[in-house]
């Protein structure tokens, strides 16, 4: 369990202000942000390793805030791996067995199955220079669960992966969270990544928490205009909320529930969003007609900018509703979406 | 390496060949006619002076301790120079540059100012028993202010090499600092160290300035070399000067070949 409590860090060029956060035992929680948001900065305030000016950082009930990283049971794994370079890969996992009191026969044991579960039996003797970036990832990874930390500290692991390695590594990750008691806190600027591995996330930018909670949540529901283009919500405007209703312009919009009081804007996932040639006939959902003001393709699927009314809404359609539609710019296409699909933040 | 770029061969290149012959045979011609002056007999000969091989010993002794006590006490400071960002940083590391700008002569006067018993220091030392003036001590201590910066320069570049978060890691997993360093930062630094080791050496052992105000005597091989040339002239000072440049060219081609040769893990 980690509490960390009204955290000030103060760099040079950066500051984290005011972080709190609660994860709990043997969780997956993942940190997101874009580049630049302090994702890093705030892991090695976690192990110990940036001084930080103000606040608490509790883990298993042990105020660590002020302690030395050796004395923290925070292991971290870099985006650069960081192996000893002058280690060979067997010397690299069992670094640092020595300064943890775990019996000799059980650690030979768990580094045993933590070298078959990664699949590095036959790399034990190479030297770091020898290895793939995978086989890095992997070797690191041995070596941060060998000591059998509290905590396991991931800075984007996947960002420098071949992305055909990307799902061993995301698969060995579930399963090594799995077989372990520790706690992982993963850092990743992907969405996509935080989707598929954590529980529970929170979102940074700006060296401050911007949204915590369930992922989904996040997701769904996110509470901020920069969440809610992190997370892809592409159809974000502001708007004049009355009732269930919410004003762009001359535009009405159908929502589900009431928006809450201080709501100005609204936000739509572009795969909510379905075209159609002629106005479908659902009576409870948002349609409107409009004109194609761009098409821009992104590998196998294409986003198209629908103009309505001088405001653009953005879709997701695949190659073939694409030809069926015959979409061209500026031919004309009706947009619909259920009220459900309409968040408001 | 810059001349295989220029590939036509304009006036320009010419005269960048011709600055470089000038250039190689200004360092060369007189080190080769030194080298081969005195015949090999003489240079027996010369080995059989006492005297003489009193004075290159010491000179060998005298510029080994100095580079000795750089590396106890400078290498803590490179390394908090290579690791830490703090007002003044600039300031320290030209601090630790003054001693390669100050004339050596006035080294050698500001050193016997602080020994001398006008000075705090200096009675501390005389009651301790320690004596500058004249004494290898104060040979040692004037080879050690030359020598310092550039086993302390080389050092901090070979720390500054080395990725700080292989030091982090390596507290993550449970290392204290002193763990750290004797088993991650010292196995990658210890060939700067060495170069350190060997450009510090190198330059206390050429000293001249400085150790002849602060003891004429006991001799090393510099200034005996200036001795005999004062009083018995050129052939008399060649021999020794001889045997001299053999040391100083040891350690430059250990120097070259321990910094040029290929680490193992790269």
């Amino acid at each position: 369990m980690i509490t960390i409590a009204h955290l000030h860090v103060h760099l040079l060029s950066f500051d984290l202000i005011d972080i709190c956060l609660h994860i709990e035992a043997n969780e997956f929680f993942t940190l997101i942000g874009p580049t630049g948001a302090g994702k890093t900065v705030l892991l090695e305030a976690i192990a110990g390793l940036t001084p930080v000016q103000k606040g608490q950082i509790i883990i298993q009930n042990r105020n660590v805030t002020s302690l030395t990283p050796e004395k923290r049971g925070v292991s971290i794994l870099y985006q650069d791996h960081a192996l000893f370079p002058h280690l060979s890969v067997i010397n690299n996992i069992t670094y640092g067995l020595r300064y943890h009191p775990i019996d000799e026969k059980r650690a030979r044991q768990r580094i045993q199955e933590l070298i078959e579960l990664l699949n590095l039996s036959h790399l034990l003797k190479r030297l770091p220079a020898h290895l793939s970036g995978g086989e890095k990832q992997r070797v690191g990874l041995a070596r941060a669960l060998a000591v059998e930390p509290q905590v396991l500290l991931l800075d984007e692991p996947f960002s420098a992966l071949d992305p055909n390695f990307k799902a061993d590594i995301r698969n060995s990750l579930k399963s090594l969270h799995q077989n372990s008691t520790a706690t992982f806190l993963m850092v990743t600027h992907d969405f996509a990544d935080a989707l598929s591995l954590a529980d529970r996330s929170a979102v940074i930018h700006q060296g401050r928490i911007e949204q915590s909670g369930k992922i989904e949540d996040i997701f769904e529901k996110p509470v901020s205009p920069f969440v809610a283009d992190f997370v892809g919500m592409k159809n974000l405007f502001p708007a004049v909320l009355n009732g269930t209703v919410a004003s762009l312009g001359s535009l009405k919009i159908k929502l589900s529930q009431k928006p809450s009081d201080h709501s100005r804007s609204i936000a739509i996932r572009p795969e909510e969003i379905i075209l159609t040639k002629n106005p479908s006939s659902s009576g409870s959902w948002n349609v409107f007609k409009g004109s194609v003001a761009k098409i821009i393709p992104q590998g196998f699927i294409y986003e198209i900018h629908v103009d309505v009314g001088h405001i653009i809404f953005k879709a997701m359609v695949g190659k073939n509703t694409l030809f069926q539609l015959g979409l061209t710019e500026g031919s004309d296409v009706y947009i619909s979406f259920r009220p459900e699909a309409v968040h408001s933040l | 390496m810059k001349l295989q770029t220029i590939k036509i061969r304009e006036p320009f290149f010419w005269f960048t060949v011709s600055c470089s012959a000038i250039i190689l045979a200004f360092i060369l011609i007189p080190l080769i006619e030194l080298m081969t002056a005195p015949s090999a007999d003489v240079l027996l000969e010369t080995l059989k002076d006492r005297d003489v091989v009193r004075s290159i010993w010491l000179s060998i002794y005298t510029s080994g301790s100095a580079a000795l006590i750089s590396f106890f006490f400078g290498t803590p400071l490179a390394f908090m120079l290579a690791r830490s960002e703090f007002r003044g940083k600039r300031f320290i590391e030209s601090i630790i540059d003054l001693p390669i700008v100050i004339p050596h002569p006035v080294i050698g006067i500001a050193i016997l100012s602080v020994a001398g018993k006008n000075h705090l220091l200096g009675r501390w030392m005389e009651a301790l028993g320690i004596r500058i003036m004249g004494s290898p001590t104060g040979i040692i201590t004037v080879l050690t202010f030359v020598g310092l910066p550039f086993y302390i320069n080389a050092v901090k570049d070979g720390f500054e090499g080395i990725p700080q978060r292989l030091e982090n890691v390596s507290r993550s997993l449970g290392a204290s600092m002193f763990s750290t360093f004797f088993r991650i930062t010292f196995p990658l630094a210890w060939r700067s160290m060495v170069v350190g080791f060997i450009m510090c050496g190198a330059r206390a052992i050429s000293e001249f300035g400085a150790v002849v105000i602060v003891a004429y005597h006991p001799m090393i091989a510099p200034v005996m070399i200036y001795e005999r040339f004062e009083s018995y002239g050129l052939k008399y000072s060649q021999p020794i000067a001889v045997w001299l440049v053999a040391i100083c060219l040891l350690l430059f081609f250990l120097l070259r070949w321990v910094a040029l040769s290929k680490p193992r893990e790269a």
